[in-house]
């Protein structure tokens, strides 16, 4: 059969080849197709039965006829060669070369669907990563082993800050760094080459894979880029005991690309037109993350999702957020008044924080101040809004305090700039510096002791 | 039953030519041994759904009916353990094949091997008329539970013969039965049942007791009782998890069935890791001898994860029949709906509302209608208590699963985004939660607790709601325009928020509230309120009752005294009684 290669190209549309008359063939089988001009094509077989065989098409169907066709199924999954060599090295989504270097040799190959993890495998992950970033080590902080994804729009500076955790991300107390799997999905030429020059200037480049698929290269291999990248994440991380930072960018490309197909095969449509699917999809992507007993090495996820018209209910990030552990939403508004990194905080998130912060990992108050601060901005912008109403001369004293709060929280704790790196403690400091702008009766969320150690209230002055 | 070959394979979903085979039926599929259940038939063509991924499976493998429908394995070694959607079991399988679930392995889901002291019922004799649901002994399962060993439903019979006491694994005989229809039957520790099936019981009654969770906001608030079905919607990143977790350490039901259908497989470790670690505040045991773990997490195949769902069920009510009450909590009922669907898309079902299938009420229903408290066939009494988390697309509770849910449940803990936004934990909303359990339960609180539950509850709900229209009149023309009685209020209001509503899972003081403190705190801010009310009617300015020293203890009374300082609660009434009239005497004196 792998020797064989048939030309009963019933049917071409839109990414999907129909085959009758071929029997037999695997379902999720790999594919080689050649066309009329004998370019190579990459197909796999979605659905098998003796009368019919669809095949997805990755480089698509565009300028395929149905004669001069030629279809060979290799009779086994797609798979990725795994080496250290992966390193150091640019490929496209089924794991071929795109840096003009040679393919990767191995013996070690391996099915780039997984198979899922046993529940009882994982280790729960409580190392706290410091990223030099306020907003999300002091409110929402990032753990080893964490899918923790980034919800941003056009326009947003979604870039910079994923580039600024790969450059400043350690954990403390160590030395070793990460290495980075990068995964770009349906990106623009320039974001490719912005991404590539910050590595090279950090002198990086050689500790990183890069799975490459810009925006004008066929949508359906955004399918299974993603996969082929985490099946090289999980050699490095479980077998080279790497600790792996994987940026997948940008998710909501993936999406529509499934949407595409999904429509093209006529399953049934949900919200906005993706497939009842998309969940558990993008579940067997993201759950690959994680830590596992008795290996050294981790997969800590950064992907980006832009949200469409900035609608944190869009099916992408919202199905997004139900399987993540957690979210850093990038605030348009803060991003107009030129406030880097725009942070929307009160929809952010980092659900694995409770395990990786206080005493043991970043400092004992570090729980508490991060609550009272949430709390304390919820309140600082409810006032803020009402001042807009009714004025801020009309506000009682202590909501004049939020609205200061307000402001020096935005202005010290969440800004800074692309190459400060904070450290944890720093961005503690800070906190409590805001927190003594307000009274210690109204700080519920903190202990006494805290406001005897760290809370200097000035008073009315 | 003979075996057919594979017509088609499309995704998670297969047809194979097998006449004459039943709906519902277990198969064996493919080279690899994969497990499929038939779904529907089509002439000679049988839809299979598989639970495990049909990669590489090609048209022409060979399938084998097993003659069976999908059934549960019930006996002791349930407790503790964790299972999949389909009952494999997740230790063992880590043990044979490391950390990747592989497929086609079949591994029993209780420990064959293991030996278990048995103790024969007393009373019974041989000779004596025996039928299905009757104890035949005992077996301590965990310290904490003792599993009662049943005549498996639908026998009848005389007893010929009861082992005595002593060590049996789950397949030795420990009885014989000479039944009517099937004559001689052989019974050990060890029972099946078919996991859609509901197992049946002598009479269904209402609920009586609430199903204590040691958080305020449901307790206090809106109560459910054991035996009944309560369901949790909310967004992601709202709390249904981790309340989820709080009712499963805290409840005082006897076993807590944990089913991670669709979701995160670190959520699970969390509790693998922990609760053996937290003891129950009942029986004063490890937690996890009172719970079980079915886990199919969101990366694991659909098909079993709308399975899941119904063995949890199953080993509930398994566990109920012994007597015990039960409580399962579903994580979330929306990932089975979205199963469900993704199976009916792919069978060429007509969608009906958002891709579901026109079925998907019915089911949810049916579901729910496992929940209940009931006399056991056994004579004994039980109850099986539903909890299922919703995960509406978008937080928008007008879809089809919470919207459906929201018909057939008693109490409907409703998170709030804006509340979790704010990291008001709970986030479950005063407004848009319900409890029709409220009448059942005061009836207990009242006589177990005090007589003025019911209305210091009320009393304090009315207090949020009108607080809640208060501060619309607030965003739109400042505080001033509000009368001081109407300012103490929205103070007091937000007192029960903060020193009531709010509870963090993750304090070690407030985690867990017994009714007793519960009320405590209640009566306090109920009483602080009212006094407060009256005093303001005698013109002492709201300012004043701010700053009184009795109020800010009160805000941090939850975190500053355990469940055992009833005490010290009561000190702090006095205390608050003393300064209240300090300044009605002031503020009196001052007008003289
Ligand atoms: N009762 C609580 N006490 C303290 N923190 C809480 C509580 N409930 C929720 N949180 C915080 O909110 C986060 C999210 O909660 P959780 O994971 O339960 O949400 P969820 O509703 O289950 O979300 P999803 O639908 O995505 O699974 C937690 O990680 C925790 O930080
Ligand atoms: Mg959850």
């Amino acid at each position: 059969m792998k020797e064989k290669e048939y030309r009963y190209a019933s049917a071409a549309r839109t990414g999907l080849l129909f085959l009758e008359g071929v029997p037999g063939v695997a379902f999720g089988d790999r594919v080689v197709i050649r066309d009329r001009h004998g370019r190579k094509r990459n197909g796999q077989v979605i659905l098998s039965s003796g009368e019919l065989v669809m095949v997805q098409v990755l480089e698509g169907t565009d300028d395929l006829n149905l004669d001069d066709t030629w279809v060979r199924f290799l009779d086994q999954p797609f798979e990725l060669p795994l080496s250290p060599d992966l390193l150091g090295r640019v490929f496209n989504g089924i794991g071929e070369p795109r840096d003009e270097r040679p393919p990767i040799i191995s013996r070690l190959r391996r099915n780039v669907n997984g198979e899922p993890v046993n529940p009882v495998a994982r280790a729960y992950p409580r190392e706290f990563i410091q990223t030099g970033i306020s907003a999300i080590d002091g409110l929402n902080s990032l753990v080893r082993g964490q899918k923790l994804p980034i919800f941003s729009g056009s326009g947003l500076p979604h870039n910079r800050l994923v580039a600024q955790i790969v450059r400043q991300s350690r954990l403390l107390g160590e030395e070793s760094r990460f290495v980075v799997v990068f995964a770009a999905m349906g990106l623009s030429y320039s974001d490719a080459r912005f991404f590539r020059e910050d590595f090279e200037n950090n002198g990086v480049l050689g500790n990183v894979a890069m799975f490459i698929n810009l925006a004008d290269d066929p949508p359906i291999e955004r399918l299974i880029l993603p996969r082929t990248a985490l099946t090289a994440a999980e050699y490095l991380a479980f077998d080279l005991d790497l600790h792996v930072l994987v940026v997948l960018t940008d998710m909501t490309y993936y999406a529509e690309a499934l949407r595409e197909v999904a429509t093209a095969k006529g399953d049934v449509p949900t919200r906005k037109g993706y497939p009842g699917y998309l969940y558990s999809d993008m579940a067997e992507i993201y759950e690959r993350a994680g830590r596992v007993h008795k290996r050294h090495g981790s997969i800590t996820m950064v992907p980006v999702v832009s949200m469409p018209s900035d609608d944190i209910t869009h099916p992408i990030p919202d199905l997004t957020g139900y399987i993540t552990e957690g979210q850093i939403v990038l605030s348009r508004e803060l991003d107009n008044q030129n406030l880097y990194p725009p942070v929307n905080i009160p929809p952010s998130l980092s659900r694995l924080m409770k395990d990786g912060i206080g005493k043991d990992d970043t400092r004992e108050d570090h729980p508490r101040v991060a609550s009272q601060l949430y709390a304390a901005y919820a309140r600082a912008l409810e006032v803020r809004n009402l001042a807009s109403i009714i004025g801020r001369d009309e506000l009682p004293d202590l909501d004049r305090r939020y609205l200061d709060f307000a402001d020096q929280f935005e202005q010290r704790f969440l800004a800074q700039g692309p190459d400060e790196d904070r450290s944890v403690i720093q961005t503690l400091n800070i906190a409590w510096e805001l927190l003594s702008l307000l009274p210690g009766e109204v700080l519920s969320r903190v202990s006494e002791a805290d406001l005897a150690r760290y809370h200097h209230w000035e008073g009315n002055k | 039953m003979k075996s057919g070959r594979i017509i088609e394979v499309n995704g998670p979903l297969i047809q194979a030519r097998l006449p004459g085979i039943a709906n519902g039926e277990q198969l064996r599929v493919g080279e690899l041994g994969l497990t499929g259940e038939v779904i529907g038939l089509d002439g000679e063509r049988a839809l299979i759904q598989v639970y495990e991924s049909t990669e590489m499976l090609r048209p022409g493998e060979e399938v084998v009916p097993l003659g069976h429908p999908l059934s549960a394995e019930l006996g002791p070694g349930l407790l503790g353990g964790i299972f999949d959607g389909v009952q494999r079991p997740l230790r063992a399988i880590m043990e044979t094949a490391g950390e990747h679930i592989p497929r086609g392995l079949a591994l029993p889901a209780l420990n064959r091997e293991k030996r278990w002291d048995f103790t024969p019922e007393a009373s019974l004799r041989a000779g004596q008329e025996i039928r299905g649901g009757m104890v035949l002994g005992r077996v301590q399962e965990t310290r904490a539970v003792e599993h009662r060993i049943l005549v498996p439903p639908g026998i009848k019979g005389e007893l010929m013969e009861l082992a005595g006491a002593g060590s049996y694994t789950l397949e030795q005989p420990i009885a014989r039965v000479r039944t009517p229809l099937k004559g001689i039957q052989e019974l050990s520790l060890l029972q099946r049942w078919p996991v859609r099936h509901p197992r049946p019981y002598a009479r269904r009654d209402d609920g009586i007791a609430p199903l204590l969770t040691g958080q305020r906001i449901l307790d206090t608030f809106f109560p459910l009782l054991k035996g009944g079905k309560g369901a949790i919607p909310g967004p992601f990143g709202a709390g249904k998890t981790m309340l989820q977790q709080q009712i499963a350490r805290w409840t005082n039901a006897d076993i807590v069935i944990y089913v991670g259908c669709g979701e995160r497989g670190n959520e699970l470790v969390d509790i693998l890791e922990s609760f053996p670690e937290l003891t129950d505040p009942y029986s004063s045991r490890s937690l996890m001898e009172r719970t079980l773990l079915v886990a199919n997490t969101s990366n694991m195949p659909v098909v079993a994860r709308e399975a899941s769902i119904y063995l949890g069920v199953t080993l509930a009510e398994y566990y109920r029949d012994q007597g015990h009450d039960v409580v399962m909590l579903a994580d979330s009922t929306s990932r089975w709906a979205e199963a469900l669907r993704e199976v009916a898309g792919r069978l060429g079902q007509m969608p009906v509302e958002e891709g579901y299938p026109a079925y998907l009420a019915s089911r949810l229903a049916a579901f729910y209608e496992r929940a209940g408290r009931v006399d056991t066939l056994g004579g004994d009494s039980g109850s099986v208590t539903l909890i299922g988390a919703v995960s509406p697309p978008g937080g928008d509770f007008s879809e089809p699963v919470t919207n459906h849910t929201k018909d057939i449940i008693q109490t409907f803990w409703a998170l709030s985004k804006s509340l979790a936004d704010a990291r008001h934990y709970p986030s479950v909303s005063w407004t848009e939660s319900f409890s029709d359990a409220v009448e059942a339960a005061a009836r207990w609180w009242s006589r177990e607790i005090s007589p003025e539950w019911q209305a210091r509850r009320a009393q304090a709900l009315d207090l949020l709601v009108r607080a809640e229209e208060l501060s619309r009149i607030i965003n739109l023309v400042g505080v001033e325009a509000l009368s001081p009685a109407q300012r103490w209020s929205v103070e007091a209001a937000s007192l029960v928020r903060e020193a009531l509503l709010q509870q963090s899972a993750l304090d070690e003081v407030d985690s867990y509230c017994s009714p007793q403190k519960q009320f405590a705190l209640l009566d306090l801010a109920m009483s602080l309120y009212q006094r407060g009310g009256e005093l303001i009617d005698s013109q002492v300015p709201v300012s004043a009752l701010l700053e009184l020293p009795a109020l800010a203890r009160l805000r941090r009374a939850k975190n500053s005294y355990g469940n055992e300082q009833l005490d010290a609660l009561a000190r702090l009434k006095e205390d608050m009684q003393a300064q209240l009239d300090e300044l009605a005497e002031n503020y009196g004196e001052g007008r003289s």
